[in-house]
């Protein structure tokens, strides 16, 4: 949208959220059956199951001075439909080459979705935090080791 | 946004407002400010029922046991952000929108120079702006 933003610009992070419904299974070749239902319990079930996720994207930079903006809203959420929605919306996690040698816990999900938003030319992908359930969520900065870079 | 000293701790008090506003940057045409910025450039404006998250940063008071009185920093915010933002129309009504387009990302940064230095006991750590549950923007005065 610009190119170019005054080093003295402030730098502000925008999060948005996308809901998206998906089945998985959790199991590991690599394991024994028996220690599938040990590690994964009913998570590992054979038919799979499935959750309504919450993906949650951060992105952080200079704020346009002319719009005001880290990235356009529209660019964003064109680049969530086609490269998160339109990809693992009613999927079947399992069946995708994303998590062929991956297990398809939520933790996977959220580095996957984290290396996604790097390709968006928009603004840099600080965060990602997914949501399985309300009660379970998962955060991903892009970081080997550490802290979260956000607080 | 280090916190190595013993006892720092984040404290967050919200607040919520409503208000007006549009997109549109006067330096373009009136097709330019539609094609960036949609219906929000619809010069009627259109409103949000916004919630308004502000972290401080401070040490546990040894007499007290808080890090800032949240009765204080209620008023600091009605006083210093809602009473400001709330019921009105951002754009003609609120002065640092008058040349500034009034984005999440700037209404978080407009209440972190609002509120800068206006928190006895506790430095302001962040500023998260909802304009709705699925849109918010985060400012921690980085420059």
């Amino acid at each position: 949208m610009e190119t170019s933003i005054p080093q003295t610009a402030p730098k502000a992070y925008l999060s948005r959220r996308y809901r998206l419904s998906a089945s998985h299974r959790l199991h590991s070749d690599a394991f024994s059956e028996e220690k599938n239902r040990a590690v994964y319990g009913k998570c590992a079930n054979p038919y799979g199951h499935g959750h309504n996720y919450v993906v949650e994207v951060t992105l952080g930079g200079r704020v346009s001075p002319t719009t005001g903006m880290v990235c356009g809203l529209g660019e964003l959420d064109r680049f969530a439909q086609t490269n998160l929605l339109a990809r693992f919306d009613h999927m079947n996690l399992n069946t995708l080459a994303e998590f062929r040698d991956a297990v398809s816990t939520t933790e996977n999900f959220t580095i996957e979705v984290y290396r996604i938003f790097e390709r968006f030319a928009g603004a840099k992908i600080e965060r990602v935090r997914i949501e399985e359930t309300s009660n379970n969520s998962f955060e991903y900065s892009g970081r080997a080791t550490g802290e979260a870079k956000l607080v | 946004m280090s916190y190595e000293r013993r006892g720092m701790i984040l404290l967050t008090r919200k607040a919520e407002f409503s208000s007006a506003h549009y997109y549109w940057n006067d330096a373009w045409t009136a097709e330019e400010n539609v094609r960036v910025f949609g219906k929000c450039a619809n010069k009627n404006g259109h409103g949000h029922n916004y919630t308004l998250e502000v972290t401080v940063a401070g040490e546990v008071d040894p007499v007290s046991g808080f890090v800032v009185d949240l009765k204080e920093l209620k008023e600091i915010l009605e006083r210093e952000v809602v009473s400001v933002y709330d019921h009105r129309h951002l754009n003609l009504e609120v002065p640092e929108f008058a040349g500034r387009v009034p984005t999440t990302e700037n209404i978080a940064i407009a209440i972190w120079e609002r509120l800068e230095g206006k928190i006895p006991h506790a430095r302001l750590h962040r500023v998260r702006v909802y304009e709705m549950p699925e849109l918010f923007a985060d400012y921690y005065g980085e420059r």
